[in-house]
């Protein structure tokens, strides 16, 4: 039996970027507001100090930031056919637990959306016709426009201090930025990041080739900062561990550095760490939120009841929370109804990896930086005539390289043994010398009716709860995506100088050991219709007014970028309504 | 800030009746041995005699951080002769102060006799204290008088033999207490004067930064120009060049004072709870003051500091330096203003005692987050990474670079520091 706590306002669950930033602003509108949080505390100078935060065996092979799987994992299978599997160490992506969240280990690249992205349904059929897309795609219009959250774009971008070149500023195309993005009210925060020797010689070979190349937006400092809340970072010191790593320099934007020492600071803040909630409860109506219950490390089960609750977990979780606690009608792929795990996507993901002369090029990679780079966007979104390609969607390409890191940066030229003398030599005489941007191209992910979360019939948790189980796999529009994508990045890398370029197009199934990025999306997604999306356009769900669900799970498919700048817009966006709307009269905030 | 006034209203109404069940009286004239006579209405002195304890930083020893009870006694306070324990100063009539005269209240704050003329330690700074006008030493009491009264018994006497034996302070009184409220230099100007007054007084800065004699008394011919206590180096604050202020203007003062955090440098250890309960709190007129007084003491003359003759030591520590403490403190050691202090030209650095400096390498330190300066950047400890060789080769080198010059650091005092850390239970 659950022990009862005094009840607060609102109850948040999870503190990462999306926690951070609610619980920031509602309790700035006087709100008494608790946070519950399933993993520790952390802190740059005790979790992830100078002293060790440059250690690649820690962080990156042994995934000391992220959940245990021993606490939680999910079931992973490629078709609706097969039988799902536990996912016992984790690959193609890093489930974080812990306070700050993601936002501890992200690279801190930060985008925006493109304004045809949030309407990527209607444009699409109106450019090419419903035919054009696949029969099983199931994209949507996000329900909120990029000219509604780019006042929240830019919220986001000076909480963090993104630096960055603008491209649109106010409808004016600037030389040095993206062409091709929305028109942005004013510029980056701060100017952007130097840029290492391979990363320049990329964007060289980009202009030649007719691109407009630009420096990836990065939340990694290229200046002291101080943001609008008075907290201060300091200039990236180029050391490249930043991916998988947390920052010891306070030169990462992250919710410790940005916005947690002013949100602790409140007597009308609190929060609890190792603290796991279990589910969300409802009234008998099954219309209103009445708190949570969360269990500790004692095995000790609590009742937090709350006016309004806010579930602000990584998307996975945050679905399979809803799922548990009865929450919304749960997707059902045959019937093809229901919402809650529907429209689940990822990101595509491939590479091309240069091999240049070592005696000509000294790229020195270890200069670096987690969201350094130069990338063009002219294969992203619809910014490309799609009409002879046959497929939709797209992606960012670049040189990206975040390191030089001993373990992982090992690449030799095909044909060198795998191991031995030889192995070693080719290693020594290719790692100055070679391009390994990683993410290189970087595509989007649309949504298919068999793409999707459930609850899995068999393997459980510690409490007995189904594990979430993810049924995910490439369809033909994205790898064709992929290969076009790819083909494109290494005519770029060739332009560079490289003697052998190796691509590696993204092909088969979508496989769960091979890390691709952290950007799984949907799930309980947006829209307009609650039929066939579980929130509203404030990221409010439909069936229960009370309960506002952040993250990039409210994502009806996943564009050609990295997910935090758009998931941070929507985070105020969505407070901003709570702050203005909701409180004045709790209840839908739209009616469908 | 509204859980705050919640509790001093609270304590407003419960002292009020504690008064008004004793004697009703309104004026200092009619104080009688048995408590209080000021008026318990006045918000004029009230208030003041709020502001007057948070400048004091009263609740320091008074109050047990996070006990919710402020005033009520029961910190112990480190000296070197052991622990003496801050007492109970609410008006609870038997555990607190609330059955004190006025005039046992004074004789307390200011000749360091409390009640039954039992002398009190030192701890307590009645010799600074003594500065303090009988106004506003009574609007401190007048304060005092409205919070919450807690019932609670301290002994605040944990000396060990002989120190336990309060009669010995009639002997150090006699060779280190001058009684005497502050007497203003009319010479200076308003805001010298105000400065000197809340320096040597109620600030009682002096209590940590003056040097000390072998039994605990003020050296007043080096006053404010550093001293050891508690594992840390209380730096220089006169307006010395090398080893002081000399480098810093008034506003940087004024900032540090406000936010723990200026340009140069940013607070921890024992200052830090300082700026949160104290100087955080204090106008920007006093702090100004404060500074304005500082700056005008000339503190040390004579030789600069000899440098250190330990080229080897120096050679390894710029190594270690570059490796371990650059990305922080920039190679050219001046940092990153308000977040990560310079060592370059800093006169904690420079300074003759290093413990400060051991301390916060083996240690780790965590910075003061105050409302100006939330941040609160944090050091990470180096005590498992470098050994007591590397430790004193890189603090020797910190030493003597960027112009400044000091000498150098013994691998013994690392050693030393490393078990002095360990006793304190680190």
């Amino acid at each position: 039996m659950a022990r009862k706590l005094p009840k607060k306002d609102v109850a948040i669950i999870g503190l990462g970027w999306t926690g951070s930033i609610v619980a920031n602003e509602l309790t700035d509108e006087g709100l008494d507001v608790v946070a519950i949080e399933r993993g520790p505390w952390r802190d740059a100078p005790t979790d992830y100090p100078t002293t060790f935060d440059q250690d690649e065996l820690r962080y990156r092979i042994r995934h000391e930031l992220f959940l245990r799987p021993a606490q939680l994992t999910f079931t992973f299978r490629n078709k609706m056919s097969e039988q799902a599997l536990p996912i016992r160490s984790w690959g193609a992506f890093m489930p974080m637990n812990g306070v700050g969240g993601g936002g501890v280990h992200w690279n801190a690249e930060t985008f925006r959306f493109l304004p045809s992205d949030f309407v990527v349904k209607t444009h699409l059929t109106q450019k090419y016709g419903a035919n054009f897309l696949p029969a099983d795609m199931t994209i949507q219009d996000f329900g909120v426009t990029y000219d509604d959250l780019e006042p929240h774009y830019d919220q986001f971008e000076y909480l963090c201090g993104t630096s960055g070149a603008a491209g649109n500023l106010k409808g004016q195309i600037l030389e040095g930025g993206n062409p091709f993005e929305g028109p942005r009210s004013r510029p980056y925060p701060n100017p952007p990041q130097a840029q290492p020797f391979s990363h320049t010689l990329f964007a060289k070979a980009a202009r030649e080739l007719g691109y407009k190349p630009f420096p990836q937006p990065s939340g990694n400092m290229s200046q002291a900062y101080v943001n609008p809340l008075g907290v201060r970072l300091g200039p990236c010191t180029y050391c490249g561990f930043c991916e998988w790593f947390g920052c010891g320099n306070y030169s990462k934007a992250s919710p410790q550095t940005t916005i947690l020492p002013v949100l602790v600071r409140k007597s009308n803040f609190s929060y609890r760490t190792e603290c796991e909630v279990t589910r969300i409860n409802v009234d008998g109506s099954g219309k209103r939120a009445t708190g949570v219950t969360f269990v500790d490390t004692s095995g000790e089960e609590w009742e937090q009841p709350a006016d309004l609750v806010i579930l602000a977990a990584f998307t996975v979780f945050n679905v399979q929370l809803l799922l548990m606690s009865g929450i919304g009608k749960p997707y059902d792929p045959v019937a093809n109804q229901g919402v809650i795990g529907r429209n689940f996507t990822h990101q595509t993901i491939s590479d091309a990896i240069g091999f240049f002369d070592k005696e000509k090029f000294n790229f020195n990679p270890f200069i670096a930086s987690g969201s350094i780079g130069m990338i063009i966007d002219e294969f992203n979104g619809d910014n490309f005539d799609h009409g002879p390609l046959g497929f939709v969607g797209g992606g960012y390409m670049g040189q990206v390289q975040t390191g030089g890191r001993p373990i992982q940066t090992t690449h030799v030229p095909p044909g060198t043994p795998r191991w031995g003398a030889k192995w070693k030599s080719a290693v020594r005489d290719n790692y100055l010398s070679t391009v390994t941007p990683g993410t290189g191209v970087h595509g989007s992910f649309y949504s298919y009716r068999d793409v999707y979360l459930d609850l899995d019939p068999l393997y459980r948790d510690r409490f007995g709860r189904p594990l979430m189980r993810m049924t995910i796999d490439f369809h033909d529009n994205e790898l064709k995506q992929n290969a076009y994508l790819t083909d494109k990045f290494a005519e770029i890398i060739k332009a560079m100088g490289a003697n052998q370029v190796v691509k590696q197009t993204r092909t088969g199934h979508y496989d769960v050991t091979d890390y691709q990025t952290t950007h799984l999306c949907g799930g309980a997604i947006m829209g307009t219709d609650p039929t066939t999306s579980a929130l509203n356009r404030y990221l409010q769900m439909w069936d229960v007014p009370n309960l506002f669900v952040m993250g990039a799970s409210a994502f009806p498919q996943n564009a050609g970028y990295n997910p935090t700048g758009t998931v941070g817009a929507l985070a105020y966006w969505s407070a901003e309504a709570i702050r203005t709307q909701y409180l004045k009269n709790p209840g839908p905030l739209v009616h469908a | 800030m509204p859980k705050g006034f919640a509790c001093r209203n609270a304590g407003v109404a419960v002292a009020s009746l504690v008064v008004a069940s004793s004697l009703i009286a309104a004026g200092r004239a009619q104080t009688n041995q048995y408590g209080t006579s000021l008026d318990p209405q006045n918000f004029t002195q009230i208030e003041q005699g709020r502001y007057l304890a948070v400048a004091g930083d009263c609740a320091s020893c008074h109050t047990v951080r996070g006990s919710g009870q402020p005033f009520a006694g029961g910190r112990p306070i480190e000296t070197p002769f052991g622990v003496v324990v801050g007492a109970n100063i609410t008006p609870d009539r038997e555990t607190g102060i609330g059955a004190w005269s006025d005039e046992l209240f004074l004789s307390a704050l200011r000749e360091g006799k409390g009640h039954g003329g039992l002398l009190l330690y030192p701890a307590m700074p009645y010799p600074y204290y003594t500065k303090v006008t009988e106004r506003d030493a009574l609007a401190i009491r007048a304060y005092l008088n409205t919070v919450t009264p807690v019932h609670n018994a301290v002994v605040s006497n944990k000396l060990p033999f002989p120190f336990d034996v309060r009669e010995e302070m009639t002997v150090w009184n006699s060779l280190y207490f001058k009684s005497g409220e502050f007497e203003p230099d009319p010479k200076k100007s308003a805001e010298w004067n105000r400065g000197a007054y809340i320096v040597e007084g109620l600030g009682h800065c002096g209590a940590c930064h003056t040097p000390k004699s072998t039994l605990g008394g003020d050296d007043n011919t080096h006053a404010l120009q550093g001293y050891a206590l508690q594992g840390w180096f209380a730096p220089n604050i006169t307006n010395d060049s090398e080893r002081g202020l000399g480098g810093w203007s008034i506003a940087d003062i004024v900032s540090y004072l406000k936010t723990g955090h200026n340009p140069a440098t940013a607070s921890t250890g024992i200052m830090a709870e300082e700026i949160t309960l104290s100087s955080s709190q204090i106008t920007d007129a006093d702090l100004t003051a404060i500074a304005t007084y500082l700056k005008s003491l000339p503190g040390q003359t004579g030789a600069a500091p000899a440098p250190a003759s330990a080229p080897e030591a120096v050679a390894a520590g710029g190594a270690i330096y570059a490796d371990e403490c650059s990305a922080c403190h920039g190679p050219d050691g001046k940092g990153v203003p308000y977040l990560f202090p310079s060592l370059a030209g800093s006169p904690n650095v420079r300074s003759a005692d290093p413990a400060s400096l051991v301390r916060v390498l083996l240690e780790g330190a965590r910075s003061v987050a105050t409302a100006g300066e939330p941040t609160g950047p944090g050091m990470p400890s180096f005590a498992w990474k470098l050994n007591d060789d590397q430790a004193a080769a890189v603090l020797t080198y910190i030493r003597n670079s960027w112009g400044s010059s000091a000498p150098a650091v013994d691998p013994h005092q690392v050693s030393q520091a490393r078990a002095s850390m360990a006793r304190m239970g680190q």
